[in-house]
């Protein structure tokens, strides 16, 4: 299965659809925000692959999570590292994988706990579609569905791979 | 009393504890008339009304304490002298001393007279009452004590209270011992001890709480036995608490004193470290204090420096005991696990059985001038049946106190006492 | 082994030794303390934000239950709580009321009608919340805001986060605790602190009077002199000093007592050249410490106040965050076995 995902290609496709929206929208000066963990190793390389000057930011979602009722705080929460102001600025936030949406959803509210953004694109690598929000990818570099008891996590940073696992034990 | 109708009762083949232990070989016990009327085959071959099988059973006198809370008259929800006895009587004793510190204080005759009447009709064993030493047990003015002797009081007591002024005490001894009495006092420097409820210590520090140092109790010990020196009282210290008393005890014996003293069980089981939790049940005064005080303790039962073990049985309602450490009322309800604490001695080694029974039966008895009961014929039938083999786990359901907050739950305790007899009738039995 | 105490770690932690009420900090090990620290500085990133709230405890509520007057403390424990989203009601018990007959078992009685999730609880008896963990319905998590002369374990975590942000770590750091050990429970929770984070000297400096009996057992060393005592000093924790305690003759005025153990910048040269000085506050100038050094650049007395929010976040969330693990581990017991994998 991770024979099927090679790593630099999907990079390849995640920056040059960033490169067609950001075109597209006339959009010159954004600032990417990786979500925690795979998402920030992602964020820290099209930083260099789009030739961005400044810093990228890392968001930790732990506090904005909707499901804390049911499991509880994460214990290895980090800060949050947005080393910029946030207010009026093109935002590209990315993640590894995107699914139900609800990571996505806590990560724009904590986004806008910073400021008000000028506008959010948002980028992930892999879609896995069974969404439960109504929030869609702006670009994604590969559409994968696997069976239900299947997950796919981004392991990194070096060197950075898909890994496919069964989630029954 | 009258034992004119009373069934005959055979308690078959148990052995009997005497000072030198178990017999080796089963005895039968016959009881007419709440005395021993013969023991061994005379006994087995008697025709009789009731036989208490005592196969593989210590039998041993009936316990006497000489520090027992009963709550009447006062304070209904913590237990009263029909509840307390009944409690006593399950816990193998036959006679308990009531502490004065009743609401009324037992330092009146009226007082007095209430107590034994109460327990004449209520109590399945013998209440002696102690009466208050000081007026109000204030530690100020001298209570009526020929009156309170007369009215039936069996020694002068001041209860948990301090005499705070060392020549109220001294006038105090000096007037007990014009006319004999015994003075029973608990060792303790009010100043010293100030508002604390924990032995000063490591646990105090830890747990931020107010303590009461060790000297707290030494210096009333040194003071009271120079005073007991001086005017000549039977001076009976009551619940020791430190190694260093015990010690300080047997020297002013070895000068001749004529000092008695007691501890209370749980002070020979417990430390400290059992109110690591802030458990309010172990908030008792004198309090929980260290190993090396429980070592010394135990060795002052085992030399026979402490006469007598006793339950300083307090019964509270649960709102007494249910509130922050300090906020409680001290004291456990301790006298149903008296016995089952001491066998945990016993079979730790720390303790003969010989020495327990001792310090529950003759050593109180000898404190109080009573004859000492060595199960022989003619000797009053106030006698214990206990399966040391048997165990038995205290819950607030089986304990028949009014008190709840015993000092061991959910765990099984060695010991069960099958039945207690108290003049010959049944005050006990187990069910 | 930290955990002298057998009752109160499980009552504080879960089975899988997680917080689920802040009691005391004796019995919790250096990795639970490290992610108190951790999780803090995740909230005090949040405080530097726009908007400082994160949603973590909103539709919860936290009773800030007072039984001794404290404006400062309570405020940043409703600060916190408010941060978090949660509902926050503050109740001021005048403890002189319920001494007459409402007693604390009552009040609480009263309390849980309210269906709160939190209680955020100071009395001046020790061991109070302790009883208060005890008796609420399960579910319900107990912080202790300082209880007695037991603990004050919100106000040592702070000072850790202090002493973490400009120490960095806790081994090889003599760390000196100085004035009115005795009364302080502050002290005693800084000294669980400091023992279990790995600290390697702790040192209380007073007079015998202002020292609890077997201080030793606790893991410190004593000394009565300030000169022997700073020396090879890192931090430096002035306590305060209450005026009731010339009263109780436990100290002869508020000026020999300066002489001898006031921190002043004469004083202060004995500890290392770059130890820091902490005061809980409210600070007594001229009485514990000298304003040239409450003031100085040594002080990091006024940080403390951010951490303080950050603290409070972090146990609050990490103890509700327990609750809630209990509560699905019950769940998840009750269930036929399997449903839940």
């Amino acid at each position: 299965m991770t024979a099927l995902l090679d790593m630099d290609q999907l990079l390849d496709q995640l920056e040059s659809g960033l490169r067609e929206q950001l075109k597209e929208r006339e959009i010159s000066n954004p600032v990417l925000v990786g979500i925690r963990t795979g998402g920030v190793w992602l964020a820290d390389l099209l930083n260099r692959r789009l030739g961005l000057d400044g810093p990228f930011g890392e968001l930790d979602i732990s506090f904005y999570r909707d499901d804390f009722s049911r499991i509880g705080l994460n214990p290895r929460v980090l800060p949050s590292r947005l080393p910029f102001e946030t207010e009026g600025r093109d935002i590209i936030l990315i993640d590894d994988v995107i699914m139900s949406g609800r990571t996505i959803r806590a990560a724009m509210n904590e986004l806008f706990d910073y400021g008000r953004p000028a506008s959010i694109i948002l980028a992930t690598l892999i879609d896995m579609g069974a969404r439960e929000l109504p929030i869609q990818p702006d670009v994604v570099a590969r559409k994968l569905s696997l069976a239900p008891h299947q997950r796919v996590k981004l392991r990194g940073p070096d060197p950075l791979h898909i890994e496919v696992r069964d989630t029954d034990h | 009393m009258s034992v004119d109708q009373q069934p005959v009762i055979r308690i078959a083949n148990g052995h009997r504890l005497t000072t030198n232990g178990r017999e080796q070989n089963p005895c039968s016990l016959l009881i007419r008339n709440g005395r021993i009327e013969a023991l061994g085959e005379q006994a087995d071959q008697a025709e009789v009304d009731q036989t208490i099988d005592a196969t593989g059973c210590m039998v041993t006198p009936g316990f006497t304490d000489l520090c027992c809370n009963l709550r009447e008259p006062g304070a209904g929800q913590k237990g009263n002298i029909a509840s307390e006895t009944r409690a006593a009587a399950k816990g193998g004793y036959t006679t308990v001393c009531a502490a004065p510190d009743s609401s009324p204080v037992n330092d009146s005759g009226a007082v007095t007279h209430l107590i034994r009447e109460v327990a004449a009709n209520r109590s399945p064993i013998n209440v002696l009452p102690l009466g208050a030493a000081t007026r109000g047990l204030e530690g100020e003015l001298l209570s009526d004590m020929v009156g309170l002797s007369a009215a039936g009081c069996v020694a002068l007591s001041n209860g948990m209270s301090t005499v705070r002024n060392a020549r109220i005490l001294r006038r105090a001894m000096a007037y007990a011992q014009t006319f004999g009495f015994t003075l029973m006092l608990q060792p303790r420097n009010h100043a010293l001890a100030a508002d604390g409820f924990a032995h000063d210590g490591m646990v105090t520090t830890r747990l931020g709480l107010l303590g009461i140092p060790e000297v707290a109790e030494t210096a009333a010990v040194s003071e009271m036995l120079l005073l007991a020196e001086e005017t000549g009282v039977r001076l009976h210290l009551s619940q020791l608490s430190t190694a260093r008393s015990v010690a300080m005890v047997a020297d002013a014996r070895a000068r001749g004193v004529l000092v008695t003293a007691d501890v209370a069980m749980h002070h020979l089981v417990f430390t400290e470290q059992a109110l690591g939790g802030f458990d309010s049940r172990f908030h008792v005064l004198p309090p929980l204090r260290t190993e090396a005080d429980r070592q010394g303790l135990l060795a002052g039962v085992r030399d026979g420096v402490i006469d007598a073990i006793v339950s300083q049985h307090q019964p509270h309602d649960s709102a007494a005991k249910r509130a922050p450490l300090a906020a409680t009322e001290p004291g456990l309800s301790s006298i149903e696990s008296v016995l089952s604490l001491g066998l945990g001695l016993v079979q730790k080694g720390e303790l003969s059985e010989a020495h327990l029974i001792a310090a529950l039966t003759k050593g109180p008895a000898t404190v109080l001038g009573l004859t000492d009961n060595t199960l022989s014929v003619g000797e009053v039938a106030d006698i214990c049946v206990i399966d040391t083999r048997a165990t038995w786990t205290p819950t607030a359901t089986n304990i028949l106190s009014a008190g709840k907050h015993v000092p061991v739950t959910s765990r099984p305790l060695p010991g069960v006492v099958r039945h207690t007899l108290c003049a010959g009738k049944t005050a006990w039995a187990l069910a | 082994m930290t955990a002298y105490d057998p009752s109160a770690p499980s009552l504080q932690l879960t089975r899988d030794g997680q917080l689920k009420h802040f009691l005391t900090l004796d019995g919790l090990d250096r990795p639970l303390l490290t992610d108190i620290l951790d999780t803090a500085d995740s909230f005090i990133e949040v405080g530097e934000r726009t908007i400082k709230n994160v949603p973590l405890l909103r539709g919860r509520t936290v009773v800030n239950l007072f039984f001794e007057a404290s404006t400062r403390t309570r405020s940043t424990f409703e600060l916190a709580a408010k941060r978090l989203s949660a509902d926050v009601l503050n109740l001021d018990i005048n403890t002189s009321a319920t001494s007459k007959g409402e007693s604390l078992s009552d009040t609480l009685l009263n309390l849980e009608a309210m269906a709160s999730d939190m209680f955020v609880v100071r009395h001046s008896q020790s061991g109070a919340p302790h009883f208060i963990a005890e008796s609420v319905t399960p579910g319900v998590a107990i912080i202790n805001a300082g209880d007695g002369r037991h603990a004050h374990p919100t106000q040592a975590m702070l000072d850790m986060l202090t002493i973490r942000q400009h120490k960095h770590e806790f081994e090889g750091l003599r760390v000196a605790i100085v004035g009115d050990i005795l009364h302080s429970r502050v002290a005693r929770s800084q000294i669980s602190a400091l023992k279990t984070l790995g600290a390697k000297e702790v040192r209380v400096i007073a007079p015998a009077t202002l020292l609890p009996t077997d201080v030793q057992s606790l893991g410190c060393n004593v000394e009565y002199d300030m000169t022997r005592g700073l020396e090879d000093i890192d931090v430096i924790i002035m306590l305060r000093l209450q005026r009731e305690r010339m009263e109780g003759a436990l100290l002869p005025s508020e000026r020999e007592f300066y002489r001898l153990y006031g921190l002043s910048t004469e004083k202060l040269k004995l500890a290392r050249p770059d130890a820091i000085v902490m005061h809980p506050g409210p600070i007594n100038r001229g009485v514990e410490i000298e304003s040239a050094v409450a003031d100085g650049l040594q002080s990091v007395i006024l940080n403390q106040v951010t951490n303080g929010i950050a603290i409070r976040m972090a146990v609050m969330s990490m103890a509700m965050s327990g609750q809630v693990a209990e509560r699905s581990q019950a769940q998840s017991n009750a269930l036929p076995k399997g449903i839940n994998s």
